[in-house]
């Protein structure tokens, strides 16, 4: 009965099936076709700086030395940054939502943060910009500069200008931003569980508390790392959000409260101002890391979700 | 209070904490946006042209762009998408190619956008010389297409094998099979995934910077560069005229406005089109 299994079928049958098929090879070409240019984009710099590209800390478009580290850095820590503080508080809604609110409750407030994954990028980042910096600057970066500044191990991390933007910041706006997806891949897969199985746990005389930390959350362990781990996959190739708090600039500091770039940030700031060829192919290099970076990330995410 | 109590409590406190700074950032986010969107809003926002340096304007031509841009996009990608998923559907489920391509199109949906710009840049804009319309609609139709792909094989799926084969029994061949009986009883979801796919495109902003770029004139030629409501705001938004500054307001507005009611209609339209169909 499929098409597939049908090689001497009627004329339209076969026009169709040719029709659909050449649709569904084009998502292979696209995606062979994004990895090919970012390749051939990066070609010069990459010949030029070798793999070593990847660690070099130095990007000087005057003099034409480019390395990839502190867009990598800048990448990595607001994305981690983001994670941090993303996984706990979207697990702790998505409980809320699931197991401990009535639906009276839940279900307005679901539909909210719904609303919240539906918002583009670019509004988080001048929300960020405008609303957020400011307050940040003010409520905590002062604050954090009397009080955490003297601490020994993280104390570092907190010495820098109180002008709102930088690594930190970044990293905050980006929580915000895929804190909606974990929250509902997270509530979902708790929705999965049978209601026999929290009806065995409370009947044994267990608290909430013991119910969902020792019975439900490790059910849904795989769906919850899944979850996790995609929010991190969109933390690393999210652009504007990230374009308008980093404060863009190429380096690695100690502290979170200075100007930083990610990678893409980096790019979408400095595609169109680049004039020399060694810059344009240096920001494409950067285009292949990110890929690299996200398609492991994601590859990992679609594992572990697939997985029950 | 035993100990147990005690960790039960501050558990479900730190639950509810979590929820409700989930909904004060919301609520910052929205009011903002509202608050300082409506400030800048007015008849003018639609009917001028995107000023100058400082001066006062619209964002007629940053709005006509968006809508000629999103809705090229779509146009291509959704014959495109429609198709490939119904190959997917109809695929063997052990088929190798099939998986593969699954997964490839599951690579492609979480692809960061930015990518796709820098993709269509040189295959599009450095082949054709300039930056264009063209360009940056094809940058959307690439986002565009691994969402309305996932849907439509999904939708497709549902649909019960009965209804095939009383198609087949009565000797329709197998394309008249899909396209008269399994779109129709797919086509609410369809459009749903179609719908879904517009919202996701519509304020997606990095992708355009370096295919449609921008432009400060009224232009409907594709093979321009087009101005566009994403990076209109991000250029605006990221100056120091307090005029643009309000501009920008306006415009995310705009976006978010349009792609709520896109996601209202997305969710309401299957279901009247199915009243519809009960009440025949």
């Amino acid at each position: 009965m499929l098409l597939t299994s049908m090689p001497r079928a009627m004329k339209g049958d076969s026009i169709f099936y040719r029709l659909s098929f050449t649709s569904a090879i084009l998502i292979f070409l696209v995606l062979i076709g994004i990895i090919l240019s970012l390749i051939d984009g990066g070609w010069q710099a990459l010949s030029e700086f070798g793999p070593g590209f990847v660690f070099r800390n130095i990007w000087d478009p005057v003099n034409s030395e480019f390395g990839a580290a502190s867009a990598i850095y800048g990448t990595l820590v607001s994305s981690l940054i983001a994670i941090v503080i993303a996984i706990p508080v979207g697990l702790g809604t998505a409980i809320f939502l699931a197991e401990l609110a009535p639906d009276w409750i839940s279900r307005p407030i679901s539909m909210a943060i719904e609303l919240l994954a539906a918002v583009p990028s670019i509004i988080y980042g001048m929300w960020g910009l405008f609303v957020f910096a400011p307050w940040f600057s003010e409520g905590f970066q002062f604050w954090a500069l009397e009080n955490l500044v003297g601490l020994p191990l993280i104390g570092p991390w907190f010495d820098g200008p109180p002008i709102g933007i930088g690594l930190l910041t970044a990293g905050i706006i980006l929580s915000f931003m895929i804190l909606p997806i974990i929250t509902a891949l997270t509530r979902d897969a708790l929705k999965t569980i049978p209601n026999v199985v929290r009806e065995a746990a409370y009947g044994v005389g267990a608290t909430p508390y013991e119910v969902i930390t020792r019975v439900l959350l490790p059910s849904i362990k795989n769906a919850a790392v899944g979850a996790g781990i995609l929010g991190l996959g969109r933390a690393l190739g999210e652009t504007m959000a990230v374009a308008f708090v980093i404060g863009g600039a190429n380096r690695i500091e100690t502290s979170l409260f200075m100007p930083a770039s990610s990678i893409s940030s980096t790019i979408a700031q400095q595609f169109n101002e680049a004039t020399n060829e060694m810059h344009i192919s240096s920001l494409i290099s950067l285009g292949l890391v990110l890929f690299v970076l996200t398609f492991i990330v994601m590859g990992i995410a679609r594992l572990l979700l697939r997985k029950r | 209070m035993p100990v147990r109590k005690i960790k039960n409590y501050a558990f479900i406190g730190f639950c509810t904490f979590c929820a409700l700074f989930g909904l004060v950032v919301l609520a910052s986010v929205l009011s903002s946006l509202v608050g300082k969107g409506i400030a800048g809003m007015g008849l003018h926002v639609f009917t001028e042209l995107t000023p100058g340096p400082g001066s006062h304007g619209g964002l007629k031509n940053a709005i006509v762009g968006s809508l000629i841009l999103t809705g090229l996009g779509i146009l291509i990608a959704a014959p495109l998408g429609v198709l490939a998923g119904t190959w997917l559907s109809e695929s063997d489920k052990s088929s190798k190619t099939a998986e593969s391509l699954r997964f490839l199109n599951g690579m492609l949906m979480s692809a960061p956008s930015i990518l796709v710009g820098l993709f269509v840049y040189k295959v599009v804009v450095v082949t054709t010389g300039s930056f264009s319309g063209w360009a940056g609609a094809t940058a959307l139709a690439i986002l565009a297409l691994p969402i309305i792909v996932s849907t439509t094989e999904e939708m497709l799926r549902l649909v019960p094998t009965t209804l095939k084969e009383a198609g087949s029994g009565l000797g329709a061949s197998r394309w008249r099979v899909i396209t008269q009986l399994c779109y129709r009883a797919a086509g609410p979801g369809i459009i749903t995934g179609i719908l879904l796919s517009v919202a996701r495109i519509t304020g997606e902003t990095a992708p355009l910077l370096f295919t449609a770029l921008n432009s400060n004139f009224m232009s409907t030629e594709l093979d321009k560069p087009m101005a566009n409501l994403p990076v209109t705001i991000y250029q605006y938004a990221m100056s120091p005229f307090q005029s643009w500054n309000e501009l920008a307001w306006a415009g995310a507005l705009l976006i978010t406005v349009f792609i709520l009611i896109i996601n209202l209609l997305s969710t309401a339209l299957p279901r009247w089109i199915k009243a519809r169909k009960a009440a025949k």
